[in-house]
């Protein structure tokens, strides 16, 4: 069983009593505990199981505007004690920073509301065997599928975030991840692709042969790929492609990067950035969501933010310590966003597809790409040549590249947005990318 | 050396106890004791932005049956808490019977000493060296106008408990400092990164004001980038400088080496023990022995020694890296590979300090050979998909070769590769091995673990550059 909020904040009162006893004249603490229990199952006999039970403890002390912190695994007492009275001796020796400060007092959050977060079900880890077993059953029909790995899952956590300006509160969140990947073989290529499903409530999780066989249908459609020539086209960016833009996106608007002036969006608030039709959205409140949050890392209440409105850049991601830098209030977002997402295009995918005569289909891109200080992009990508909104043959070993600064105004969304992960997209066409193949 | 039966209710009786009757069935297994302390200490924007130090203290309980393995962890060091860990691992081999393999190797060589280099330097005497560093980099031009500097230190202590009572431990020191600079010149911006670390105490890499070099190095990186045009797109020649480079070794070639992607076959490489692989004067090896390396280990996190394994020599695959679990189900040895990245993660085989050895050309030959490519100097991180074999890696230092000179510094491009035939693409192996500077943390299954890798410079005669212009 997950820890009780009572122990956590039994926990977290006898640091912060602590820090204040020592002389700290601020200080905020975070204790967790997860449980996670994950069975892998490979060509459809059991492989392993995991078992974690850890817990978490983080504590930032502050002296006036000086500030440091610890972190450990070990709850015994004795060890927190010496912790702190090391991480307080360390803050003494911390040159002050003037931005350094617990969050103000009235952003703090006041009303937790429940976001059905938490479910309760366990599952039995003969029941996710169960359920393994009719995926790789599922995932394995076809016999160019030679290897198939899957996994399944379930965790429950429950945290107290409290700090010395009388912020006290948690809850428990829950999550039950599912995947697998698949092998394919012909007598040109090996080629490997996956599906997964991750959700809050068991009762959400896509059903386990519907995801077999989607694993295993992406990754026998990309056997025997050629690799193409160099030339500028239009790219679609599959869902699972498209939504790594907003990640990027997020990165380069974090009050952290404009503060350091290191992101290529720094000084854009109210100026173009993305195509107009586009807006992007941060939503912390939705019902059983992935990204789901009441208050963020710092206790700060969040709210909806409209990013991008009609390709106008409206808001940074504001944490405390950068906000006070700018001259900015914190929006909550101090562990970033939350539920981030594209509103959805009004074209269909279909239309999308037929959009140009020819254009590349991207699935995926591996390589760490992304430079948000020049904008830059260049990745390792796999797909399909697209004719006449037709897949006519897999592609790899093959290059995309541009800089977001243009790659983000050239943006056309489909209309076929779902909420299935804490950052979603609709499917994405970028017109005039380089390719380097051949 | 952490003794982690003082700590609790537990004694070692009580371990050795509750491990040898949980593995007595099993064909391997082991309770893996792990305590580590580490602290990162950050300047950023002219300021100490963070100083975080962190204990933690857990054990990971494996037990191993035929081809399934259980596995369970805590943070409690504690009776119930193993004996808890002990009822997981059974109910899930419940059906499976094994004989315990006792058997693991000795030796008593070792590649580090057992200090802890967080304790070794006053945090004052850090602070200082952070402080000089911001001075020193912002005096020097006016460009500079983001510094970002930092050093991490970690020890870690670990105890392996084997069915029989059998003990085996280490102690492991680890640092590395980083500096990375921002330069702001006529609208552009561009950065420039450098580090070193290894397992030694922060003295042996800051003694003589070596902290400079680092300085200098990623100022020259970022000033070069600033001069950078648009990469060319396409396939061409590229040669690789000496040291870091060899990244690409580890991502085309050291991943399919691995023993579990090859006893599951799905590495590109599994079938291929004996064949040429490589075109002739290529060898490769993985070593874990090397003094104060941050790949090296003096006993893997199973407690094997580790050593020089040779993966390729002379252009033949010889070896895959294996730990125990996989070596067992290919009828082979351990080569003293298997790695984790704490108490809370799995053993697998993983690399340790992976290089290329020296050939007998030079560097001038093979620029002079090329009418148009690329020469690549360092590099960001990589990645392969294991079962395609494709991988890629992002150039941060390059230049354009025309008619057998020197061109240009390029933007940072993508190069992409396919590992099983880029060896045989290689058509000149320096003479110049280096050591990378000590920074490389490996990824895989979402565990890191720090890694090495050297090599000397090489031609590859075709490889695609993922840049704009056409």
């Amino acid at each position: 069983m997950v820890k009780d909020q009572e122990f956590l904040k039994s926990k977290a009162s006898y640091c912060l009593d602590l820090a204040k006893k020592m002389g700290a004249t601020d200080a905020s603490v975070t204790v967790g505990h997860s449980i996670s229990e994950t069975v892998n199952f490979r060509n459809k006999s059991l492989e392993a199981s995991d078992r974690s039970d850890g817990l978490a403890l983080s504590i930032e002390t502050y002296l006036g505007k000086r500030r440091s912190s610890i972190s450990s695994s070990n709850l015994l007492d004795e060890n927190i004690k010496t912790l702190i009275e090391k991480c307080f001796e360390t803050t003494k020796i911390t040159p002050e920073d003037e931005f350094n400060s617990l969050p103000d007092k009235n952003l703090l959050a006041k009303q937790i509301s429940s976001l059905n977060l938490y479910d309760e079900t366990r599952f039995e880890n003969d029941k996710k065997i169960k359920y393994l077993k009719d995926l790789e059953e599922s995932a394995s029909s076809d016999n160019q599928i030679i290897n198939t790995e899957s996994s399944f899952t379930e965790n429950k956590s429950n945290f107290i975030l409290a700090n010395s300006d009388g912020f006290c509160d948690g809850y428990k969140t829950s999550s039950f991840t599912t995947s697998c990947v698949t092998v394919a073989k012909d007598e040109n290529s090996m080629e490997r692709d996956y599906e997964f499903s991750s959700k809050r409530h068991l009762s959400d999780i896509k059903q386990a042969i519907d995801l077999g066989n989607k694993a295993a249908k992406q990754t026998i459609r990309k056997l025997s790929p050629k690799k193409i020539g160099s030339e500028k086209i239009s790219i679609i960016f599959d869902k699972r492609i498209s939504k790594g833009m907003l990640s990027v996106f997020a990165s380069a608007i974090s009050a952290s990067a404009i503060a350091r002036g290191t992101s290529f969006l720094k000084d854009k608030i109210d100026e173009q950035v993305f195509a107009d039709s586009i807006n992007v959205i941060d939503k912390p409140d939705m019902i059983k969501g992935m990204g789901s949050q009441n208050f963020d890392s710092e206790g700060v209440n969040s709210n909806t933010l409209q990013l991008i409105e009609n390709g106008i850049l409206k808001n940074y991601l504001v944490d405390t310590y950068n906000g006070k830098k700018l001259n900015l209030k914190s929006n909550g977002r101090s562990g970033g966003t939350t539920n981030l997402y594209f509103e959805k295009g009004n074209i269909s995918y279909e239309d999308l597809m037929k959009k140009d005569s020819r254009s590349l289909y991207i699935t995926e891109t591996i390589g760490h790409g992304s430079n948000i200080v020049t904008g830059d992009y260049s990745v390792g990508a796999t797909g399909f040549l697209v004719e006449d909104g037709e897949f006519k043959y897999p592609v790899n070993e093959i290059t995309i590249a541009g800089n977001f600064k243009d790659m983000f105004k050239n943006i056309i969304l489909a209309n076929d947005l779902e909420f299935e992960y804490s950052v979603n997209s609709p499917t994405m066409m970028i017109e005039g990318m380089t390719v380097a193949g051949k | 050396m952490s003794n982690f039966f003082n700590k609790s209710d537990l004694t070692r009786q009580d371990a050795d106890k509750i491990v040898s009757e949980t593995l007595n069935n099993c064909d391997d297994g082991e309770l893996y004791l792990e305590e580590s302390k580490s602290e990162s200490i950050v300047l950023d924007d002219n300021k100490i932005k963070s100083s975080n130090y962190s204990s933690d203290l857990g054990f990971g309980f494996r037990a191993i049956s035929n081809e399934v393995v259980a596995y369970s962890y805590s943070n409690e060091i504690s009776k119930d808490s193993l004996k808890s860990s002990s009822e997981n691992l059974k109910s899930t081999l419940k059906s499976i019977k094994g004989t315990y393999n006792h058997e693991i190797p000795k030796s008593n060589k070792k590649f580090y000493e057992d200090i802890n280099p967080i304790e070794q330097k006053s945090l004052n005497s850090k602070l200082e060296v952070l402080n000089k560093v911001n001075d020193f980099l912002r005096k020097k031009d006016g460009a500079v106008k983001q510094v970002t500097a930092s050093f991490a230190g970690e020890q870690k202590s670990i105890e392996i408990i084997r069915s029989g009572g059998e003990a085996l431990t280490d102690v492991r020191p680890l640092i590395r400092f980083n500096v990375s600079v921002m330069l702001e010149k006529n609208g552009r911006k561009e950065t420039g990164v450098y580090g070193i670390g290894g397992r030694q105490s922060y003295d042996d890499y800051l003694k003589n004001d070596n902290w400079k070099n680092v300085c200098e190095e990623a100022f020259r990186i970022a000033s070069v980038n600033l001069e950078s045009k648009p990469a060319p797109a396409g396939e061409m020649k590229v040669v690789l400088g000496p040291g870091w480079p060899a990244i690409l070794i580890h991502e085309a070639i050291g991943h399919g080496l691995e023993g579990d992607f090859n006893r599951k076959k799905t590495s590109a490489f599994h079938d291929l023990i004996g064949e040429k692989v490589a075109s002739e004067g290529v060898t490769i090896v993985d070593d874990g022995t090397i003094d104060n390396r941050r790949g090296s280990l003096t006993i893997d996190d199973e407690g094997t020694p580790t050593e020089r394994t040779v993966l390729i020599e002379n252009g033949i695959l010889k070896n895959f890296m294996q730990d125990r679990h996989n070596a067992r189900l290919m009828n082979t040895r351990s080569t003293g590979s298997g790695r984790r990245e704490n108490y809370r993660h799995i053993v697998l085989p993983r690399m340790r300090n992976t290089m290329m050895l020296s050939g007998n050309q030079t560097q001038d030959e093979m620029i002079k050979s090329v009418d148009k490519g690329i020469f690549a100097v360092s590099f960001g991180g990589g990645q392969v998909d294991i079962t395609s074999g494709k991988f890629v890696f992002n150039c941060t230092e390059a230049y354009e070769i025309n008619n057998g000179k020197i061109g240009s510094p390029i933007k940072g491009a993508t190069l992409i590769g396919d590992g099983p035939s880029i060896l045989k693409e290689v058509s000149m192996v320096g003479n110049d091995m280096m050591l990378d500077p000590g920074i490389g943390t490996c990824g895989k299954a979402g565990q890191g673990v720090p890694v090495g890798v050297a090599q000397p410079s090489i031609l590859i005669d075709k490889m695609t550059v993922g840049g704009t212009k056409l």
